[in-house]
């Protein structure tokens, strides 16, 4: 059984208890603790089951590479799925509760697919996919969405904050282990800005585990003396608790620095994304242990060689009182001088190798240990934990020679540098013959901006393993840690044995899935993960990928660098989307735009409607009223009364030079250098191929000054444009723009009552002779300095006031409080929206979807013919847009008085190619007119405008189709006359 | 006359620094060309003096920061803007150039206290050590357009008026008390 | 995520303060172009890999156009230069000619 053991633990502090749970039962640990160990302090071997065939599942590693102890962590608004209980810092108070299994994790009806396994083989779901094609949705899926999957998604929102932080640096070091310390004293000491980053609470990495000596020092007071020299180094940030996740283009590093998963509800944020801009980034990612293939290595108190000593070390933890060890090179004997040095007993290693004779197994036979050489494991006894090995020949076919009790086994397969960050961004990888394992190859680095390498590789992750080879900074001749590769135990296992084989722990995959992959055909890595799922899970296949690669290419009797690694793809480890939000959550998930009366919308019942980032008042329900019901009472109280809105959020752009005339001239359809001063003309823009963009009122102000309005949502998208053609096509051009929209709020008062309104409050002359019909003037108004466009949206009386925006408040408020007796209302989009449809006017985004022209939309008159070149002009000349037959702009009016649907289609006789009824066009604009009494649209209608009178048919949304008139677009006052009173 | 009114009326909020929301200010958007020469003379008439690139340079109760090749952004008491868009209207009558008033258009912060630079740190993908002391950076607040300077020991950050709230979110967020980097 | 330096304001900038323009020195046709001249100002684009040369704006700095000359394969950036240049500067194109021998050159 795993047990804490009396003595040692140089990460705990057991003068400090710590009360946990895991699945509801009271536990305790120490202070220092990760959750995996104080499982195994509390014997609590099984932690979770498979996810195919629901094996039980013990812990098999002390890091991020664990594929089996995940956890449901904390509950509620702290409730987050798939944690790995080995890099979960213990605290008092934790929750975890084992994943996958149902009802229980001891007992797991999911486990007879265990006995099904080979009903369920690799490809089983592309398989079952296929055929039968029913059996997937009726049978298949069904059972396997109860019985598959990993944790549960929390319900709550989640309690905690988070955030980024941009930070930059000469050199950025990921790594906390003696290799990235040295580094980071190299680069700190020549001066450089260094950020040094490493993922555990504690630095040192494995050299202060496995006692090694630096520098004529132990490895704890090296790291203890190199961190202390780092802190003083003003130009050297030192993380810990902070995992390098990714690298990206141009030295651009994401790392994820977990603040407070270990303190809950402290207050700090509960994570924090660093957004790093590294001139240089060292890897010092250290290597990580591979299992070794052998039947039963799945089976609870199966461990990494390496992480067992983790456990005793650090944690004062045994995975078992009698641990085997089985390995294909030296660096596990020391896991076994630990062991029997902690007092516990290592009845025998088994070293696949034919020699061992380092300083290692030497050491370890002088402990009296006993070394079996040419050795492997035929099976590993047990059910939900280890209970004994059985001991074959390597070379053989798996006959068992002797049966040894245990109650853990250690095995090590050699180490594979983790070359994840080196790989992100296109670093490519040679194969050590020596190390059996890819490591990153120094000739061809993932390139910065200025083609310089990117990111290097020290230490383990770059296969050097010796402390003295790392602090000298040369390359390890890889003597000392030479193996043997063991792909297989025994060698010549047959499917029996092969089939208990675990490559992929979390996702159950076995050696006999990626032969019978490659003997399906499958020779490309890529698609083998594919098809079988190797390294598909949350682990990304840390300790899966090589074993699966070399059973691959010894499957199709390829090299292993011939098949090629998968690609390695960011986050190293699984980063919470919380912390990839930051902070763009509730108020601030994204930026809103207030118009400077936005309040007052708010607190007089506004029902909000968003236009690009900003919120408009959709219509003002009042109590009792529908939405409809508003907006009609706006619309009548509009035509017949006096309305009053916000359209602040309209575009405002002053263009001014010698040459802005001109200038406008190209980018308006129709001319606006004789705009004579003091006037407003109605104008279009369209982009290069033609087709309507923005329409807006264009005001003269003086000689060489206009100011253009564009819709609500356009005015950055369009001075944009506009600097565009300046500073990139005309700039020779002598002319200035300024966006000045949030300058001004604009309220347009609107209705046979506008006058009276503006009179009454009065300091300028609004009448008919003073200021007419699509002119503007400057003046006050209630002692607020305005300036006065007499344009219209609605067909109505209409001034629209632009004022300064800290004013904006203020005046609507005055408005509102003179204009009562003329009874003066608000109104919102929908009301703005009727109007300008009574009246025939386009809206943009409702007539337009950038494929419609001016001229598809009865707009001819605004179209210059005169203008030799204007953008769009060519666009237009194209014979396709020329052609009568396109669909044209009409009023429709249905025979029975109803509204059509919002883009409902007009049916014409016969089917397409598809079999799809044909069309004859569509609306494009569709309201109920409390003014006419009934619906009233516009649509884009095949060769419309040459059949006035004629009735079409449109579809409606539930089935059947609806008769309507083609009629004129402008439904009211045809003449003009009330805009004009 | 009426008073004008700031975006957030000088909301504040004390986290480990202290985020003001200060204004109205006067603000002038002044598109010329850096090298016309009645510029920099009109500028001097005012109280200004023209900025180095990305710099910001400070008179007595005013500034004036450049904003690009040919983009001045004019800072100054939100009551001086009529008689300094009508100096730059004289100054510059006979040189190509637009002024432009945008005191309303904008909305001003203060970030104040001794690790002020954490909160831009949080927002902007700015190297805030290779800021020159006297430069003005424009770049984003998470995600809306923003322009800062360091001055009188804390930061001071323009944005939009319609964000005004948004910015005053972000900067609340990256301030907050046992946030500190 | 791409670093370019603004010509104009002189500023290294991060991808997220930059909007991209998509390909640089087109020339652009008008009316009494034929087709198949409008064809290539319009929609005939270049989407080599390697060397090319692109449109950005510094949206969040300055909110100038500027041009940009890089590898679209190894995102090495061979250098920037302002809107207002019809063909890429000579320099520039020397610059890529020496560590690009293979590149066909500016057409």
């Amino acid at each position: 059984m795993s047990t804490r053991l009396q003595k040692g633990g140089r990460l705990i502090d057991r003068s400090t208890r710590a009360e946990f749970t895991f699945n509801g039962r009271r536990l305790i640990g120490h202070a220092g603790d990760t959750l995996a160990s104080a499982l195994l302090a509390n014997d609590q071997m099984l932690v979770g089951r498979s996810f195919k065939y629901h094996r039980p599942r013990g812990i098999v590693a002390a890091g991020p590479e664990e594929p089996n102890a995940l956890v449901n962590l904390g509950r509620a608004d702290r409730l987050e799925p798939n944690q790995r209980a080995t890099t979960t810092e213990l605290y008092a108070g934790l929750e975890a509760a084992s994943q996958n299994h149902w009802p229980s994790l001891d007992f797991d009806i999911g486990v007879v697919n265990n006995y099904l396994a080979r009903f369920l083989p690799a490809g089983f779901y592309y398989k079952t996919f296929i055929h039968p094609r029913a059996a997937w949705k009726h049978l298949f899926e069904p059972i396997i969405r109860q019985s598959a999957g990993l944790g549960s998604a929390p319900k709550e929102t989640d309690a905690d904050r988070y955030e980024f932080v941009y930070a930059f640096c000469d050199v950025l070091i990921i790594g906390g282990g003696i290799a990235g310390l040295q580094a980071a004293l190299t680069a700190g000491q020549a001066g450089k800005r260094v950020i040094l980053l490493e993922q555990t609470a504690h630095w040192g990495g494995r050299a202060v585990v496995d006692g090694d000596t630096v520098e004529n020092e132990s490895a704890e007071e090296w790291v203890t003396s190199a961190v202390d020299a780092l802190k003083t180094m003003e130009n050297v940030t030192l993380r810990n608790r902070c995992m390098g996740a990714g690298v990206y283009d141009h030295g651009y590093v994401l790392a994820n620095e977990r603040l407070a998963d270990h303190t809950p509800g402290d207050g700090r944020p509960k994570q924090r994304v660093w957004r790093i801009r590294a001139g240089h980034i060292i890897s010092a990612t250290g290597a990580i242990e591979r299992p070794l293939s052998f039947a039963g290595n799945d089976i609870p108190g199966v461990m990494l060689a390496a992480s067992v000593r983790d456990y005793v070390v650090n944690y004062a933890v045994s995975p078992g009182d009698r641990t085997v060890v089985v390995t294909n090179n030296d660096d596990a004997y020391l896991t076994a001088i630990t062991l029997v040095e902690a007092g516990l007993s290592v009845p025998v290693v088994l070293d696949a190798r034919a020699q061992a004779d380092g300083p290692l197994p030497s050491r370890a036979r002088a402990l009296g240990i006993r070394v079996e050489t040419g050795r492997g494991i035929a099976s590993v006894k047990g059910g939900k934990r280890v209970t004994g090995v059985q001991i074959c020949l390597q070379a053989g076919e798996g006959a068992v020679m002797e049966e040894i009790a245990c109650d853990a086994v250690a095995m090590s397969g050699g180490w594979s540098p983790v070359v994840h960050l080196w790989s992100h961004c296109g670093g490519k990888l040679i194969w050590s013959e020596t190390l059996s394992a890819f490591v990153p190859d120094s000739a061809r680095p993932p390139l910065n901006h200025d083609g310089s390498a990117m990111v290097s590789c020290v230490g383990a992750a770059a296969g050097v393993y010796d402390p003295a080879d790392i602090i000298a900074g040369t390359d390890s001749d890889g003597a000392a840690t030479a193996i043997v590769p063991v792909w297989m135990m025994p060698q010549g296992a047959p499917i029996g044995l092969r089939s208990k084989m675990w490559l992929d722990y979390q996702n159950d995959v076995k050696v006999s899935d990626v032969q019978l992959a490659a003997r399906e055909g499958y020779e490309s890595v890529e698609h083998t993960k594919r098809y079988t799922t190797l390294g598909m899970a949350t682990d990304q296949g840390k300790l899966s990928n090589i074993n699966g690669l070399a059973v691959l290419s010894q499957a199709l009797g390829a090299e292993i660098p011939q098949v090629g690694t998968t690609t390695f793809r960011p986050p190293y480890t699984p980063v919470t989307i919380g912390a990839l939000a930051g902070e763009a959550r509730g108020e601030i998930f994204q930026p809103l735009r207030r118009t400077p009366m936005h309040d007052w919308h708010d607190q007089n019942g506004a029902y909000w409607e968003p236009v690009g980032l900003w919120r408009r008042p959709y219509c003002y329900p009042r109590a009792g009223e529908t939405h409809d019901q508003a907006v009609q009472r706006e619309v009548i109280n509009t035509r017949e009364k006096l309305g009053l809105l916000d359209a602040s959020t309209l575009g405002k752009i002053i263009v001014k030079g010698p040459d802005a005339g001109r200038f406008l001239d190209m980018l308006y359809t129709n001319m606006m250098s004789n705009l004579a001063v003091g006037k407003c003309r109605y104008g279009l823009m369209c982009n290069e191929q033609g087709f309507l963009s923005d329409d807006g009122v264009v005001a003269r102000i003086d000689e060489d000054t206009w100011l253009c309005h564009t819709t609500s949502g356009g005015a950055d998208r369009i001075h944009g444009w506009m600097e565009d053609w300046l500073q990139c096509e005309w700039w020779d051009w002598k002319v200035y723009t300024a966006n000045v929209t949030e300058q001004y709020a604009q309220v347009a008062v609107v209705g046979p009552n506008a006058r009276k309104l503006l009179e009454k409050i009065g300091g300028m002359d609004v009448s008919k002779e003073a200021l007419p019909f699509m002119q503007w003037a400057d003046g006050s108004l209630g002692g607020f300095p305005v300036r006065v466009y007499r344009i219209s949206f609605s067909g109505e009386l209409s001034y629209e006031i632009a004022i300064p925006a800290s004013h904006g408040a203020a005046f609507w408020d005055m408005l509102h409080r003179e204009g009562a007796e003329f009874g003066a209302m608000p109104y919102g989009t929908e009301c703005l929206h009727v109007l300008r449809a009574e009246k025939g006017f386009i809206m943009i985004g409702d007539e337009t979807d950038g494929t419609v022209t001016p001229l598809d939309l009865g707009l001819g008159w605004a179209v210059s013919k005169k203008k030799a070149d204007f953008l769009g002009k060519r666009g237009m000349e194209r014979t396709y847009l020329a052609d009568p037959e396109r669909w044209k702009l009409v009023g429709l009016e249905t025979l029975d008085g109803s509204v059509l649907s919002d883009g409902a289609y007009a049916v014409a006789p016969g089917t397409n190619e598809n079999g799809q009824r044909n069309t004859e066009g569509r609306v494009t604009s569709t309201y109920y007119s409390p003014t006419l009494k009934k619906g009233i649209a516009m649509g884009l209608i095949k060769n419309g405008p040459d059949r006035m009178g004629e009735v079409v048919e449109l579809n409606k949304v539930d089935g059947g189709t609806v008769k309507a008139r083609i009629v004129d677009a402008v439904f009211f006052d045809k003449e003009g006359e009330k805009g004009n009173a | 006359m009426h008073n004008p009114v700031s975006a957030l009326g000088g909301e504040m909020f004390e986290g480990f620094a202290t985020i003001r929301e200060v204004g109205p200010m006067g603000m002038i958007t002044l598109r010329c060309k850096m090298d016309e020469k009645p510029l920099a003379t009109t500028l001097k008439k005012l109280g200004f003096s023209l900025p180095d690139q990305r710099r910001i340079s400070h008179g007595k109760d005013r500034s004036a920061g450049w904003m690009s090749p040919d983009e001045l952004l004019l800072i100054l008491p939100y009551a001086d803007v009529a008689a300094t868009m009508e100096g730059l209207a004289s100054g510059l009558a006979k040189t190509h150039h637009l002024a432009a008033d945008v005191s309303d258009a904008r909305a001003m912060f203060r970030i104040e206290g001794e690790k002020a630079d954490q909160v831009l740190a949080k927002l902007c993908p700015v190297d805030l050590k290779t800021l020159a002391p006297a430069e003005l950076r424009r770049t984003r607040a998470a995600q809306v357009a923003a322009a800062f300077w360091a001055q009188d020991g804390g930061y001071t950050l323009v944005s939009f008026r319609s964000v005004a709230g948004y910015v005053m979110g972000i900067l609340r967020h990256a301030a907050a008390k046992g946030a500190e980097i | 995520m791409l670093t370019l330096q603004c010509p104009y304001c002189g500023v290294q900038a991060d991808e997220t303060e930059l909007s991209p323009g998509y390909e640089a020195h087109l020339k652009r046709f008008g009316p009494g172009s034929t087709p198949e001249e409008f064809e290539s100002y319009m929609f005939a684009r270049k989407n080599p890999k390697g060397v090319h040369f692109e449109r950005w704006r510094h949206a969040y700095g300055c909110g100038k156009w500027f041009l940009a000359a890089r590898d679209t394969n190894t995102l090495e950036v061979f250098g920037t230069y302002p809107a207002q240049s019809s063909a890429p500067p000579a320099d520039l194109i020397a610059k890529i000619k020496q560590k690009r021998p293979d590149w066909e050159g500016y057409k």
